[in-house]
């Protein structure tokens, strides 16, 4: 047994509310003690000891949604390189949307990307699979053998389901399983032409708009019928300041509802998409800037409970388009925790904060044994420096896709080494 | 008597927008296509201006008019003109733009021409081939040399744009033609308004240098030039408007609304029309009507453009590339 010593580094564990100077141990795969008071009986012998001053360990980020394109699009992404794009970005854990091809709607399915993740990924891969068969809103999955197979969530990935009979249904089943219901809501009539933000910026472009009802029309039915069925239901990527009224209503009622928003939703806004750029095409849209400020405020309070990258693959065949006919979707795992981190040097949200939004909340929604720094938890954690400033260059881009809304940008704070269960799979 | 000046350089490599042109620029394009209605007027209507320079027209949506306009004012010029049909080209089997774009830059065209259905398609065409770009209508975005024609059209009308009232009536929603307009005119110190029904109007309307009206009476009250919209027929019956027979009664331009315009008030139309949905035939045929005039005008400002777009000091300038 192999023991790490990372002493005098700012350790951040949201699972325990603690944010203090100290030191963490590993035996090699688990965690034996982090905190102030973890190194009081002094180092064990023949440990190796690291030198963390000025450093931070975080527990490795879980990110909830992440699309990648193995099985069938291999050539955007496979689950080897989005692992190692996730490990590059300090992501240990990653719940992978189903809507793949074929779609992970069945026990196989699940078990194939297990299998795949076991023999390839550097991290830890957890499948959602489809609410209903095909993704085509109309015929349940089975919850049951699905998550028995693996799956941690039931998603319809990228889709809306229209029908609130089959919502209603699905939800009230899943809590017989004590599922999660992962949601994604937009209104495939109100945006069905949509590409960006409804306002006066998509009308000069003459792009057709996407308003922040197509949003909250669909999540406050959603909100409903999770009191109606006292289900878990998570609420996967809003972006306005009405859904985020909306969720903490729910929340005051005692639903039992979460709400998730991708980064970009909190770091960008509709003026990013200048003259047509189609990496800022994302769904949901960047919102106008009031909304992105709404979302900060709502990270910072808890009613926005957690943060994900919403890494979705898309390559030049789906990206060198006029706007309205490229794909939407942005690459986000190599640079989740560097724009969170803006919101922590800006002063909007403490740091705390946005390190539960990013691995202690979605492991503790997800049920995954991950996002913790405890004593006898797997040791899958982060050695960040939260100052070093870096530029991001397609060219140190991991994933097979390049589609990032961050080209060029500078960021503040590096992962400078990523552990799972107490191996290195990155080193800066 | 003096010698006359040179006209000045245009100072854009493209034409992808009225959106970033100035004052200026715009005048300049239009003293330019005044020369070039005279030219267009003689029996020799042949120059060699664009001599021994290659246009390409890219038209990705069908169009008899514009490219036929363009097609035109190159030759008028002495450019070898190219056109390229959609329909039996590489795009009907999946090629991208930007790789069609990037085998026709191959070889080497002084000056593409594009329309394309999808909004921003000029600018990222621009973006990737050597020569200059002349959008001729993306999406519902712009069509720049349709907002100058009306313009000429209307400086030799009434002999001024600034401090004109304009009436802007119809489908504004999914028009170029609109918001090249709005741009123009309001750049050269026109009073634009907007009148169409709610469905019709884009969001954040009321914040783009307009006045807004839903009703004809009111919209074109006192308006010095009404100008006609195209409303596409699959938009007709049901989706934006409940039917034809409701929005003429409406919004159609006939003799009755348009006595609510001023005196003598220009009637235009950028075509195709559909007569009966948004324009009377008595109107499109009347006095007022200009619409044969645009036509003219368009290839004399098609013209100026692309004149004032491969001038040759810009060449020997070495800023062509």
């Amino acid at each position: 047994m192999s023991v790490t010593v990372f002493h005098n580094a700012r350790i951040v564990d949201p699972s325990r509310n603690l944010d203090e100077i100290g030191t963490v141990i590993t035996d090699g795969t688990a965690i034996i003690a982090a905190g102030s008071a973890a190194l009081n009986q002094g180092a064990p012998e023949g440990a190796t000891v690291i030198d963390c001053s000025g450093k931070a360990i975080l527990p490795g980020l879980v990110d909830a949604r992440v699309h990648i394109g193995e099985p069938g699009a291999e050539h955007r992404e496979t689950i080897a390189s989005a692992s190692q794009a996730a490990a590059a970005g300090g992501v240990t854990s990653i719940i992978m949307m189903p809507d793949t091809d074929p779609v992970i709607d069945d026990v196989a399915l699940v078990e194939f990307v297990l299998r795949t993740a076991r023999d390839t990924a550097v991290v830890n891969v957890f499948p959602a699979a489809a609410i209903t068969c095909g993704l085509e809103g109309k015929e349940m999955t089975e919850f049951g053998l699905l998550r028995e197979a693996g799956a941690v969530a039931f998603t319809e990935g990228r889709k809306t389901i229209a029908n609130s009979q089959t919502m209603r249904r699905a939800l009230t089943y899943a809590r017989d399983f004590g599922a999660v219901i992962d949601h994604v809501t937009q209104d495939p009539h109100l945006s069905a032409t949509g590409v960006m933000n409804e306002g006066l910026f998509a009308s000069w472009l003459g792009l057709s708009g996407i308003p922040r009802e197509a949003e909250l029309i669909p999540l406050e039915r959603d909100l409903l019928l999770a009191r109606l069925t006292r289900s878990n239901y998570h609420a996967a990527t809003l972006s306005t300041a009405m859904s985020m009224q909306a969720i903490a209503r729910a929340k005051a009622d005692g639903a039992k509802v979460t709400a998730g928003a991708s980064i970009a939703s909190l770091s960008l806004n509709e003026n990013d998409v200048g003259e047509y750029r189609t990496f800022f095409r994302l769904t949901p849209p960047l919102r106008a800037e009031e909304d992105r400020l709404a979302m900060v405020e709502a990270l910072r309070d808890g009613t926005l409970d957690i943060l994900v990258s919403s890494h979705d693959p898309q390559d030049v065949d789906t990206k060198r388009l006029p706007f309205a006919d490229a794909e939407p979707g942005a690459i986000g795992l190599e640079t989740l925790l560097s724009a969170a981190l803006r919101l922590y040097h800006n002063g909007d949200v403490p740091l705390l904060r946005i390190v539960d939004a990013l691995s202690s909340a979605p492991a503790k929604r997800f049920g995954l044994s991950a996002g913790t720094l405890a004593p006898g938890a797997r040791a899958d954690l982060i050695l960040v420096d939260l100052e070093e400033p870096w530029v991001v260059h397609e060219r140190d881009i991991r994933s097979r896709s390049k589609n990032t809304c961050f080209e060029g940008a500078r960021l503040q704070g590096k992962v400078l080494q990523t552990l799972v269960a107490g191996r290195t799979v990155h080193q800066a | 008597m003096t010698k006359p000046q040179p006209l000045p350089l245009f100072p854009h490599r493209h034409l992808l927008g009225i959106k970033g042109l100035s004052p200026i620029d715009i005048e300049l394009l239009l003293d330019r296509a005044d020369d070039a209605v005279a030219i267009s007027r003689q029996s020799e209507k042949k120059t060699t201006s664009l001599r021994g320079r290659t246009q390409i027209n890219l038209f990705y949506e069908a169009s008899t008019r514009t490219q036929a306009s363009f097609e035109l004012a190159g030759k008028r010029l002495g450019a070898d003109v190219m056109n390229m049909s959609v329909a039996s080209s590489s795009v009907k089997k999946g090629e991208t733009l930007i790789d069609t774009a990037m085998t026709l830059n191959a070889m080497r065209p002084d000056i593409l021409i594009i329309r394309h259905a999808s909004a921003g398609a000029a600018a990222l065409l621009a973006q990737k081939v050597d020569c200059a770009v002349v959008n001729a209508g993306d999406g519902a975005h712009e069509h720049p040399t349709q907002a100058l024609l009306d313009a000429l059209t209307i400086r030799r009308a009434l002999g001024r744009i600034g401090g004109l009232t304009v009436a802007i009536c119809g489908d504004v929603l999914h028009s170029r033609v609109a918001r090249s307009n709005i741009i123009l005119l309001n750049a050269l110190g026109a009073r634009v308004r907007v009148v169409a029904p709610s469905t019709l109007l884009p969001s954040g309307i009321r914040d783009m240098s307009v006045e807004v009206y839903n009703t004809m009476k009111e919209g074109l009250e006192g308006a010095d030039v009404v100008m006609m919209l195209r409303l596409q027929r699959e938009r007709m019956a049901g989706a934006f408007v409940p039917s034809v027979r409701e929005y003429f009664r409406y919004w159609g331009l006939d003799a009755e609304k348009l006595k609510h315009a001023k005196e003598g008030a220009l009637v235009m139309h950028p075509g195709p029309m559909n007569r009966g949905v948004e324009i009377a035939s008595e109107i499109a045929d009347g006095p007022q009507s200009v619409i044969q005039d645009q036509v003219e005008m368009g290839v004399a400002v098609r013209m100026a453009v692309m004149e004032a777009l491969l001038d040759p000091r810009r060449t020997e300038a070495g800023d062509a590339a």
